[in-house]
């Protein structure tokens, strides 16, 4: 392939990241959408609204978030020098809230009276109802039974902000069935219904525009280790479910190609079993909840169900874009297990004081692959994209502890 | 294009001054051999196109009852490439009711667009409808299957505004297929005023015959429908009559009985 300009500049105007993306969906959305996109276009043009987001970014959610040196991992892996970049510090603990705060703008700007999206760890759920209610709209959550079962306090949050918790109860019930019937809803309800997706997934626009509210992580991260180092970090790493966490941290560093761009799939059991959401390394390119993405099907092109300790990563497909990058090679795509994952949230705990989500866990869990070997000036970045609190029962279970 | 099958029948129908009866049966459906009796049984039953569901994981557009009937299908086996074979097996003693295959893109991009034009076409599929491909991606198959010679069916919903509409017709032929609600299958009936109204908007662009669906379950429904359109299309009612047969003879004989009773309705309203 010829080397681009940019990395940068993606989607074209069709929505496409190269072959990957577009607009895959029922003819009743089609109009949505598009009304969406002119709204999204609109907005990146109005300066007021850039204010009133980074008012909120800055009061309600608490940026920016700290970029923090994690002494203490980096002593224990004798190696690269190791930050974390503290999207764990946002109110509602995670980095979803920043791409919700965007999105409850937008939807506010089109006189949209309803809110619905669909969640896993129910992060995203929890960040969704927190704009909601302080914006005042109604809102429902799709949650599959299985996920409300593993984030059970998620799902009591969301419910103390007002939210209404809907339960998924087709297929395996996790993250794409409650995005399956989210979009159920929307084609029922198209009037005043505006539909937050979580990650960087969906049709265009949505990989788009939930990268551009995301990318206030890598922007934050440039300028912080410009002054705390002088230079941009060797390596960057974030976990991927959807992929919007990674990508709000990948993308303001895309052109500079001396930075090292790392993505951990999770692999589940382990991903020559049959158990995991490795979507890249385990799946092949189709079209699935209105973008063409790398998915994890059989023979017949029927979607199988994924696997992962977290539920933030149960997922069989990824972002668009992120296929994209993964196909010319700009970023590396690599993947961690559950049990992995399970020992780095553990060491996280235990050396940082710091408890992360078992999705960051799973960013984390690379470091021993990583870190080692790299000599003591080369600097990592993670993204630890949200705290681990709601996942203490789901950790204590595979612990064999009872609580 | 040269005319289809679909193109034949709307002709004929016409000139019979009636409306069309478009059934909607999921391939697989309870299992392989009793999908084809109901298939092979539809045009004795007055089905004047059959629709054949093609089983996709994640049906995005679909109310619980086709849902489950994909399902169903694909807990015992189905794939396209038997949706095909099942076709081509009716197609041995029926060479003029149209078929159109309704589904998802995925299973078809999976099995390569060029194969799967090729084998449709042999195996005697007259029309497509797929439900993720907005004409947006035109690109990806209704512009192919449109040089195979096949229709590409699009919907039409509420959504659709004038603005919109030659956009959706653009490359569309055989029908247009106007959802008459907002919403999944199997959601409730339409105000048949309502779809009169958009029936009116919609000729304005298309002299393509259209067919009114979603929600439609009884002979009385589909009459009102009938009168308007140039077809009304039965899905839900059908395929909930496959999941309460209480086994596969009585799944056929429903979904049988049934079909005649909303046939008996649509031919009840001579137009001139
Ligand atoms: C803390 C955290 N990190 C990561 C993810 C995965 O999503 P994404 O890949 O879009 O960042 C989730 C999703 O729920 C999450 O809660």
């Amino acid at each position: 392939m010829a080397k681009l300009n940019s990395y940068r500049t993606g989607p074209d105007e069709t929505g496409h990241f190269g072959i990957f993306g577009g607009q895959f969906v029922a003819e009743t959305l089609m109009p949505l959408i598009l009304e969406l996109d002119a709204a999204y276009e609109a907005s990146k043009k109005d300066p007021e609204f850039a204010k009133e987001l980074s008012g909120l970014l800055k009061n309600f959610v608490g940026r920016e978030s700290p970029l923090y040196f994690a002494e203490r991992l980096t002593e224990h892996y004798g190696g690269a020098k190791i930050y974390l970049k503290r999207e764990d510090l946002n109110h509602t603990g995670a980095h979803k809230i920043n791409n919700c705060m965007g999105q409850i703008l937008l939807a506010r700007r089109m006189g949209k009276k309803r809110i619905i999206a669909e969640t896993g760890a129910g992060q995203h759920g929890v960040a969704t109802a927190t704009v909601a209610a302080r914006f005042g709209l109604e809102c429902a959550i799709y949650m599959g039974e299985t996920d409300i079962e593993r984030q059970k306090p998620n799902v009591f949050r969301m419910k103390l902000l007002g939210a209404d918790v809907i339960p998924v109860k087709s297929g395996a019930r996790t993250l794409k069935d409650a995005m399956n019937e989210a979009l159920r809803d929307w084609v029922t309800n198209v009037d005043d219904t505006f539909y937050i997706i979580g990650t960087v997934a969906g049709p265009h626009p949505y990989p788009e525009l939930v990268r551009d509210f995301q990318c206030v992580i890598g922007e934050e991260t440039r300028r912080q280790i410009m002054e705390a180092e002088g230079r941009l970090p060797d390596t960057l790493l974030a976990c991927i479910g959807g992929g919007s966490n990674a990508m709000g941290l990948f993308h303001p560093f895309l052109d500079d190609e001396k930075v090292e761009i790392i993505g951990v799939e999770a692999a589940g059991h382990g991903i020559d079993t049959d158990k995991h959401a490795a979507s890249l390394k385990g799946g092949r390119p189709g079209v699935l909840h209105g973008n063409r993405t790398y998915l994890l099907q059989d023979d017949d092109g029927q979607i199988l169900e994924a696997h992962s300790i977290s539920a933030g990563l149960d997922y069989p497909g990824i972002g668009p874009e992120h296929s994209w990058l993964n196909d010319i090679g700009r970023v590396k795509y690599v993947n961690a297990t559950d049990a992995e994952a399970l020992d780095a949230f553990q060491l996280c705990c235990k050396l940082e004081g710091i408890i992360p989500a078992l999705e960051s866990a799973h960013a984390l869990a690379y470091l021993e692959k990583l870190a080692p070997d790299l000599p003591k000036d080369h600097i990592i970045v993670i993204n630890l994209s949200g705290r681990g609190d709601k996942d203490i029962f789901t950790v204590a279970d595979a612990l064999g502890v009872e609580l | 294009m040269s005319d289809t099958r679909i193109d034949r029948r709307f002709k004929a129908l016409k000139a019979e001054g009636r409306a069309a009866f478009v059934t909607y049966v999921m391939a697989g459906d309870p299992n392989y051999d009793a999908a084809l009796e109901i298939v092979k049984g539809l045009p004795g039953a007055g089905a004047d196109i059959i629709e054949v569901g093609l089983p996709f994981t994640d049906p995005m557009a679909d109310g619980p009852a086709i849902q489950q009937a994909g399902l169903r299908a694909l807990a015992g086996g189905m794939t396209l490439k038997k949706t095909l074979k099942l076709i081509s097996e009716f197609r041995q003693d029926d060479n003029d009711t149209p078929i159109v295959l309704m589904g998802y893109y995925n299973p078809i991009y999976s099995y390569g667009v060029d194969q799967f034009l090729t084998d449709a076409t042999s195996a005697g599929v007259d029309g497509l409808i797929v439900v993720d491909l907005p004409s947006e991606e035109d690109k990806e198959l209704c512009l192919p299957a449109r040089e195979a010679g096949l229709n590409f069916i699009r919907l039409a919903t509420p959504t659709t505004d004038d603005k919109r509409l030659p956009k959706v017709l653009a490359n569309s032929s055989g029908f247009l297929y106007y959802v008459s609600i907002a919403g999944t299958t199997g959601a409730a009936a339409p105000k048949a005023s309502d779809v009169a109204t958009a029936l009116t908007r919609i000729r304005k662009t298309t002299d393509l015959p259209i067919a009114v669906g979603f929600g439609l379950r009884t002979g009385a429904q589909a009459a009102e429908i009938a009168k308007i359109a140039d077809g009304a299309v039965v899905g839900t009612a059908l395929v909930e009559q496959v999941a309460l047969g209480s086994n596969d003879k009585d799944s056929v004989n429903r979904v049988l009985e049934l079909a005649r009773e909303i046939s008996a309705g649509i031919r009840s309203v001579k137009k001139t």
